[in-house]
């Protein structure tokens, strides 16, 4: 393993802040105080933290609508993400993008995106920048089962590799697009398309945080040597269900039931570094009552905030008529 | 001064900027040509030669064939316009945004907004438009208005060489995404077009003509069929105004107003088709601002509501012409 102390507590820290943010998020949903189109990361931790610990802040991702957790594995703020969901000023977009619209370019977050499919191609743009003015950097973008079958996912996939762009392709499959199952929508296997346009590929367990950082780690580093772009497909699964509100009927209380039990990447994480001896479990757990309290002061903080101006309606465009 | 042509204005507007900023690149298909091939490389510079010549300039690196994949042509400009470089992307054919529209539309439009004030998209998206070509209904459409609906993106159609150098240059200079229409039909026109570079500010329409009586409006190869027929009603005794709008957002609504008010009598001639177009958008401007001031109902010449059609005969009849604008203006001078 080639993560030291310091290391495995960042990478943890990360999927616990993103649990407990979005754990709060589908409480306050449910009382009726968040406004808006939530889709929750709630299951997917490992992905994120592990492939965006093996980045820089110069090294740029593309998100999707189930933005959150790639959002702060990448550094973006809790609070201000947490005013952003409520719509206040202070939000990290000051309130006018929303929780599918996070971005922070100062930390490389190029936008989670509500379109599926959407916010891929930019990433070849991002590649192309590092490429032309000759930067150690890659781009990453982030895309689900359902985005697979997009023609933006084909075409940034034949155009990353076409200019040997440091891109890199990370397919979360969580097995649902929205209720579609992707056994039904995805045809063929998505390994095999990345392979049909000559990308590195990989495949990984999505639950196992140490597989999806030592499977990033080879493929990015490979994308920043010049071996150009690849794409990893990685298994997981959503505990909760396409957006806050969904009843989740498409799905069995069993299979639900299932993933909490036993695919849960933060218990599987807890398991192998207590059992390996590398942290204690004291630790873990003082770590998710830090990432408790500070979600739950952040929305505290995002229910007290002020809502934009109304002058601010017409801020940040370049015309009015 | 030097004449050039359109094609050759936009070919040094482009070659002038990529001397001057490292980070302006142009991305698209065939912008060179040849690329992977055992014959010339530069083989076509565009399908139209407009960009002719660059590659042998800047290279591969900075003049980039792409397969034909529009949406990752227009989402890579995006995401590179949003990392520091200044791309501009060629879509060949206005027709073809039907295949990425949503990466105009959903993404490169809407980030500055969305994203609060903390992101600059500096992209010049330049495509071909427009009728008259025999190019049939989908290499003949218009479409600028659909652009000009989106809030977030600038929308430009030079009407002549000169234009188009000033025009475009500002379009790379510009932080938010602009889309460049070039009409396929105006390539060969040729004017005075100076060798230095120059610039000139979106939202400030042109007067072409000046005139007491009648006020026409036009925009792209609409600003020729205004000046001709100004220059035709001139031998009747009819002093025309023509107002070439440059840039349709941002729309110089004052020059239209203070003209609308000095002559009272308007036609709007517009290529695009005529529901919701920039005819009856600047129609409904003049008449909410400035109604009161109109010795005669506005008047929009426009084609008929069908795809542009094929036949030479049909599409004869279909596209606007000098006569229309004629016949239309005594109408409302009598």
């Amino acid at each position: 393993m080639q993560l030291n102390r310091e290391d495995l507590l960042k990478a943890y820290k990360g999927m616990s802040l993103i649990r407990e943010f979005d754990e709060a998020v589908h409480e306050e949903f449910a009382t009726g105080s968040l406004p808006g189109f939530v889709h929750l990361y709630v299951g997917e931790e490992a992905s994120a933290m592990g492939v965006c610990m093996n980045l820089d802040d110069i090294d740029t991702i593309a998100s999707n609508h189930r933005g959150h957790g790639h959002c702060i594995a990448k550094g973006c703020d809790t609070t201000t993400m947490m005013k952003e969901l409520y719509g206040k000023k202070d939000g990290i977009c000051g309130g006018k993008g929303g929780s599918m619209h996070i971005a922070d370019l100062s930390k490389g977050m190029l936008g989670a995106n509500g379109i599926v499919g959407g916010g891929t191609p930019l990433i070849c743009g991002a590649a192309l920048t590092y490429k032309t003015k000759k930067m150690p950097n890659v781009s990453v973008g982030f895309f689900g089962d359902g985005a697979s079958n997009q023609g933006s996912i084909a075409e940034s996939m034949n155009m990353a590799s076409v200019l040997n762009l440091p891109a890199v392709f990370v397919c979360e499959d969580n097995g649902f697009a929205e209720s579609t199952g992707s056994s039904y929508g995805v045809a063929g296997n998505l390994v095999e398309r990345g392979n049909a346009f000559g990308l590195r590929t990989a495949k990984v367990d999505g639950t196992d945080f140490f597989a999806v950082y030592e499977t990033a780690k080879e493929i990015i580093d490979g994308s920043r040597n010049g071996e150009g772009p690849a794409l990893i497909h990685v298994e997981t699964n959503r505990v909760y269900g396409h957006f806050e509100g969904d009843a989740i009927t498409y799905r069995t209380d069993e299979e639900t039931e299932d993933i909490k039990m036993n695919k849960d990447p933060l218990k599987i994480f807890k398991a192998k570094v207590t059992e390996a001896g590398l942290l204690e479990a004291s630790q873990l757990e003082e770590i998710d009552k830090e990432s408790n309290k500070k979600i739950k002061q952040a929305i505290i903080e995002s229910k007290e905030a002020d809502f934009p101006k109304e002058a601010d309606l017409l801020t940040d465009v370049y015309i009015n008529y | 001064m030097p004449i050039k042509s359109y094609k050759e204005a936009i070919n040094e507007a482009i070659a002038q900027e990529m001397k001057r900023d490292e980070n302006v690149i142009l991305i698209g298909e065939d912008v060179a040509g040849g690329a992977g091939t055992n014959g010339e490389q530069d083989a076509w510079g565009g399908v139209m030669g407009v960009t002719k010549g660059l590659l042998s300039q800047f290279g591969r690196e900075r003049i980039i064939d792409t397969p034909i994949t529009e949406t990752a042509i227009l989402g890579m400009a995006s995401g590179a316009a949003l990392t520091g470089l200044r791309p501009i992307a060629e879509l060949m054919f206005v027709d073809f945004m039907g295949v990425c529209f949503d990466q105009i539309l959903n993404q490169t439009a809407k980030f500055r907004y969305m994203f609060g004030g903390k992101a600059i998209t500096p992209l010049t998206i330049r495509t071909m438009y427009g009728g008259g070509v025999r190019a049939a209904s989908q290499h003949s459409q218009c479409l600028y208005p659909i652009f000009t609906h989106v809030p977030g993106i600038k929308v430009v159609i030079p009407s002549g060489p000169y234009d188009a150098k000033g025009l475009l240059i500002k379009s790379i200079r510009d932080n938010d995404p602009v889309i460049f229409l070039e009409h396929k039909a105006m390539y060969d026109l040729t004017e005075d077009v100076p060798d230095e570079s120059y610039v000139i500010p979106f939202g400030e329409a042109n007067f072409t003509r000046e005139g007491k009586d009648i006020t026409l409006i036009g925009m792209g190869k609409t600003v020729s069929l205004c000046n001709n027929a100004a220059d035709l009603l001139k031998k009747d005794g009819v002093h025309a105004t023509v107002l070439d709008l440059r840039t349709l957002s941002p729309l110089d609504e004052d020059s239209i107003l203070e003209s609308a008010e000095e002559t009272g009598r308007i036609i709007i001639v517009d290529e695009s088709s005529p529901r919701c177009n920039i005819a009856t958008d600047i129609s409904a401007l003049i008449c909410d601002k400035s109604f009161s001031y109109l010795k005669a109902p506005i008047k929009m010449i426009s084609p008929p509501h069908t795809p542009v059609p094929f036949s030479p005969f049909l599409e004869d009849i279909y596209m606007p012409d000098e006569q229309a604008i004629i016949s239309t203006a005594k109408k409302i001078l009598n």
